[in-house]
């Protein structure tokens, strides 16, 4: 599986309501302060737009987006350029960003964001080389199975392929437990040790 | 083996010619990764592909406290003069007269997902529009739009611009004629036409179908054509009256009447004998002034008039000029060619019924059910939905915020599409889309659906609608935030639009982030575009208040600045505008004819306390744009040569240009042409006085001095220079200066007060570049 771009979301709790608006000098403080390990461009605000991505952190190789496109809102990592390494490690690197950024967004008091980390969906941003197809979910099932198996520590969690034939490949994930950002981010550093020791 | 390749995948799809043109522009850029091709081509070239660059695209990024530097990683590679390779730019989308199929709505959402933001935007010429793109993905993006049929060619540079045309063409009652197979014709004729390749500028070309409305804004554009029809021996025949030498920009140009009639298969030569004409004959080293509007004035009307006939009689036949027309009026048994003449009998029912069959209505026609109605419908229905010609049938409008879609809500559109009139959509330059033949019936069933998608939003084409361009968004040359200023006048439009006064709910608000018009401000009946002001040694962003344009009759008439307001204050300065009128206004009067009855000053002095700016101590939310929470500038280069109490002195002055300038106006309003082209150059002379005596302190009133100290001062040493458009303002003061001071007339005198405000913003931001900031 030769995809290179593939996108992330952390769903928020239920119910969660954010205030769009303190996004925007949130994400130009990132920009500032280089809070995220890219490099970052710009803010985009698209707040105007109903069931929108809302306001965006633009960076070279991808976009950060609290968004509720799908319905949903989280926080979304949109790969925009190649990424590099084996599909199970892209897929790494998605999940790497996408929790760096929401321990970042935990850590602004002003939106009182506490990210449960049960939900999330898997997306590859590349109709050619991952189209939404049952060979693409048999390609890539065994790597996100080996991912959330590390993030979830073998707790269960279900992988479900989405349905909607005319949008990005995508898989939504729902585990049985909340563990929170940080111990997830821990666990997938923790798994990824060896890769890193490897290369 | 699977297909790795967009190229491979859809070898068999995109035609032959086009996939050559894709191989070409990608030649090219290994060209350019290879420094094989100078960056000037390689930018003209992918413009060309509609391929533009961003804000920020210089690599430099001012982050709200200081100006740094993006290290993208391809270094030093640019894609075109102080454009670095890797900087996020924009794919503009030739739709040409706006007509989109569903099948295409569906692939602009799939490369908005995969390229860009995941947002398509309508632009104000009926294009769709998607940022943050890299450059590297443009070849699969253009072959993914030709398999569909899009064509990005000649969208940007030099060249014929997407053809529009309007939305409501065939349907409408009011028209002459449906005009959707001329445009469609046109557009296939001069695309890589050869005679359109040599352009010292962009050409624009607009079509409608009636000259009351403003569907196409003809008399804004390079080329406008509108459709009439014309009695000869008893029998009906069609054609086009044809307006020239229209363009906005900074200073706008109202087209003149080349032809009262043209008939209708004279149009592809008249066409191609004003390209040719435009380019032997049109500037080609200052961009400034390389529009078609500045040849028509340099020439003479008459003259340009001449020698078009000229050219047109000299062109050697091309039999695309009938067998194009005859191809886009539909098919040719049993239908009749776009050339017959019009008339309300069997041929006419024919050509509809080969509309009809195009865009194929999914239900027998119907009127709308009686209520009850699902709530929003009544207030919907009242402002988006529009009965068609043809009984039975509506055209229904999508109201798109600040014409942006998500790519979940273009694939459903694409639904809604196919079910309810067949697959056909239409972008309008309101940055809306339009779904025609509608059933009656279907009216609730598809209100729902929108509703569903947050679509459902009533106000269409009034004043809620406010239309933007891109601004300091993702435009390098935006000012001020036009987006963020419109996101804003809209909400709060919104909020209140229950009890808006009926007066004012058809207005028009439009919004340009600086002086370039791409928001179309000087034909809304109240326009903002964008500008800077400084104040205690920072930077403010402000808009400049247009009143007095004409959005009627295909953009019937422009306004003109009367002054700059704060960004913050607008609404406040909006709200006060339309107040003033509702408590002012007389029987039927519409904004156009208030505006001039009681005066630009009277309205401007209603504005006067809110063009303070309050002290950064007092209010620092002033110093800060429109949904950007970053302080706002607009000069990277930090650090200037005047200092101290000379800089007082220069505000002083500008202000006192500012006021000239307006009284100028007021002569206008007066009739009086001559005295108001004269105040408009003592408005721009002051204003170079103000800047030359930071360094000639005691500067007389003597004019031939103030310009020969600004042209070395300021000019000569190109400090004065606008960033993109170089000496084109400090040349409007030139010009000024050498015409005698006389014999205005009254576009001669407007032009001179456009001039002049343009020149006195350049004043504003030359002092603001040599201004320490704080």
């Amino acid at each position: 599986m030769d995809a290179y771009r593939w996108n992330v979301k952390l769903e928020f709790a239920p119910g969660t309501r954010i205030d769009l608006e303190r996004l925007i000098p949130i994400f130009h403080r990132w920009i500032q302060d280089r809070t995220l390990d890219e490099l970052l461009i710009d803010v985009a605000d698209y707040r105007h737009v109903p069931q929108g991505p809302g306001v965006l952190l633009i960076a070279h190789d991808a976009h950060y987006a609290v968004d509720e496109v799908d319905g949903r809102l989280g926080l979304l990592y949109a790969r925009k350029r190649p990424a590099s390494g084996s599909l199970g490690e892209r897929l790494r690197d998605a999940a790497q960003k996408v929790l760096d950024a929401g321990l970042a967004l935990e850590r602004e008091a002003a939106l009182g964001l506490a990210i449960p980390g049960e939900r999330w969906s898997v997306r590859a941003n590349d109709r050619l080389l991952a189209p939404n197809d049952e060979y693409t979910w048999r390609a890539v099932e065994p790597e996100l199975r080996a991912l959330f198996d590390d993030l979830y520590a073998g707790a269960r969690f279900e992988l479900r392929k989405e349905d909607d034939p005319r949008g990005l490949f995508g898989v939504a994930v729902t585990a049985a437990e909340k563990p929170g950002l940080a111990v997830l981010r821990e666990r997938l550093a923790a798994a990824s040790l060896p890769l890193a020791a490897t290369a | 083996m699977s297909v790795t390749t967009w190229k491979e995948k859809l070898r068999d799809v995109v035609p032959p010619s086009v996939e050559r043109e894709i191989e070409i522009y990608e030649t090219q850029m290994e060209l350019r990764r290879q420094d094989k091709l100078d960056e000037k081509i390689f930018a003209e070239s992918r413009l060309r592909r509609g391929v533009y660059g961003q804000r920020y695209d210089n690599g430099q990024r001012q982050d709200g406290v200081r100006a740094r530097t993006l290290d993208y990683p391809s270094g030093a590679l640019t894609k075109g003069p102080s454009t670095m390779w890797d900087a996020p730019g924009m794919q503009r989308i030739k739709i040409p007269f706006g007509e989109v199929t569903a099948r295409q709505l569906e692939v602009l959402a799939e490369l908005a997902e995969e390229y860009s933001d995941a947002i398509c935007h309508v632009t104000t010429r009926q294009d769709f529009q998607l940022h943050f793109v890299h450059v590297d993905d443009t070849p699969d993006l253009m072959r993914r739009l030709a398999a569909v049929g899009i064509t990005t060619r000649e969208a940007c540079g030099n060249s014929v611009r997407n053809v529009t045309g309007c939305p409501l063409s065939g349907i409408c009652r009011d028209e002459s004629f449906d005009v959707t197979p001329y445009a469609k014709a046109l557009s296939a004729f001069l695309l890589g036409h050869p005679d359109a390749q040599d352009f010292g500028r962009k050409f624009k070309i607009s079509f409608s179908g009636c000259a009351r409305h403003a569907c196409a804004l003809a008399h804004m554009h390079d080329l406008g054509l509108v459709a009439r029809i014309r009695m000869e021996d008893g029998a009906p025949r069609k054609g086009f009256q044809v307006y020239v030498g229209g363009g906005l920009g900074a200073v706008p140009h109202e087209a003149k009447v080349l032809a009262e009639f043209l008939p209708a298969e004279e149009l592809l030569p008249t066409a191609q004998a004003i390209a040719r004409v435009f380019a032997r004959l049109g500037e080609k080293k200052n961009r400034g002034r390389a529009r078609l509007k500045f040849l028509v004035a340099r020439l003479g009307f008459e003259e340009f008039q001449r020698l078009v006939a000229e050219e047109r009689e000299a062109l050697p036949h091309d039999p695309r000029w009938t067998e194009l027309l005859r191809e886009n009026a539909g098919p040719a048994a049993g239908s009749p060619a776009a050339d017959e003449p019009y008339e309300a009998g069997p041929a006419m029912e024919a050509f509809e019924a080969w509309r009809r069959r195009e865009e194929g209505p999914t239900a027998e026609a119907a009127p709308l059910p009686a209520p009850p109605y699902p709530e929003g419908f009544q207030a919907w229905s009242e402002t988006n939905v529009a009965a068609q010609r043809q009984q039975g049938y509506f055209a229904a409008t999508i109201n798109l915020p600040l014409g942006d879609a998500t790519a979940p809500q273009m694939r459903r559109i694409a639904d809604l599409s196919r079910r309810f009139n067949g697959g056909l959509v239409r972008t309008t330059v309101e940055q809306n889309m339009v779904l025609r033949w509608v059933s009656g019936a279907d009216l609730v069933p598809l209100y729902r659906e929108l509703a569903e998608l947050g679509l459902g939003r009533p106000g269409a084409g009034t004043v809620v609608d406010v239309t933007a361009c891109p601004g300091t968004d993702t435009c390098k040359l935006g000012i001020s935030s036009s987006r963020g200023l419109a996101a804003e006048l809209s909400k709060r439009l919104a909020a209140r639009s229950f009890q808006l006064p009926e007066a004012i709910k058809d207005l028009r608000v439009k919004v340009s982030g600086c002086f370039n018009s791409c928001g179309q401000h000087h034909v809304a009946d109240v326009g903002f575009y964008g500008v800077s002001r400084k104040a205690g040694g920072r930077t403010v962003p402000h808009f400049q208040v247009v009143l007095g344009g004409q959005w009627s009759e295909n953009a019937g008439a422009y306004g003109l600045p009367m002054g700059a307001v704060p960004a913050k204050n607008v609404p406040e300065a909006l709200a006060r505008i339309t107040d003033h009128f509702v408590a002012q206004r007389q029987s039927g009067e519409t904004f156009q004819a208030f505006v001039r009855r009681v005066g630009k000053a009277a309205v401007k002095g209603a504005l006067d306390d809110l063009t303070r700016i309050p002290t950064y101590a007092e209010d620092a939310s002033f110093y800060s744009d429109w949904g950007d929470a970053r302080e706002y500038t607009i000069d990277d280069l930090g650090v200037g040569e005047c200092a101290g109490e000379v800089v007082s002195l220069v505000d002083f002055g500008l202000a006192a240009s500012e006021r000239e300038v307006f009284e100028a106006q007021l002569s206008l309003e007066g009739g009086r042409t001559d005295e108001a082209g004269t105040k408009a150059y003592f408005a721009m002379l002051h204003a170079a006085k103000a800047l030359a005596q930071t360094e000639v302190v005691d500067l007389a009133d003597d004019p031939e001095r103030i310009v020969a100290e600004f042209r070395v001062r300021f000019h000569d040493t190109e400090r004065f220079h606008d960033p993109f458009a170089g000496a084109k303002f400090a040349n409007y003061l030139f010009a000024a200066h050498q015409e005698p001071a006389n014999a205005f007339t009254t576009d001669d005198a407007r032009r001179r007060i456009e001039e002049a405000q343009l020149f006195i913003e350049a004043a504003h931001a030359c002092h603001a570049r040599l201004t320490p900031t704080v």
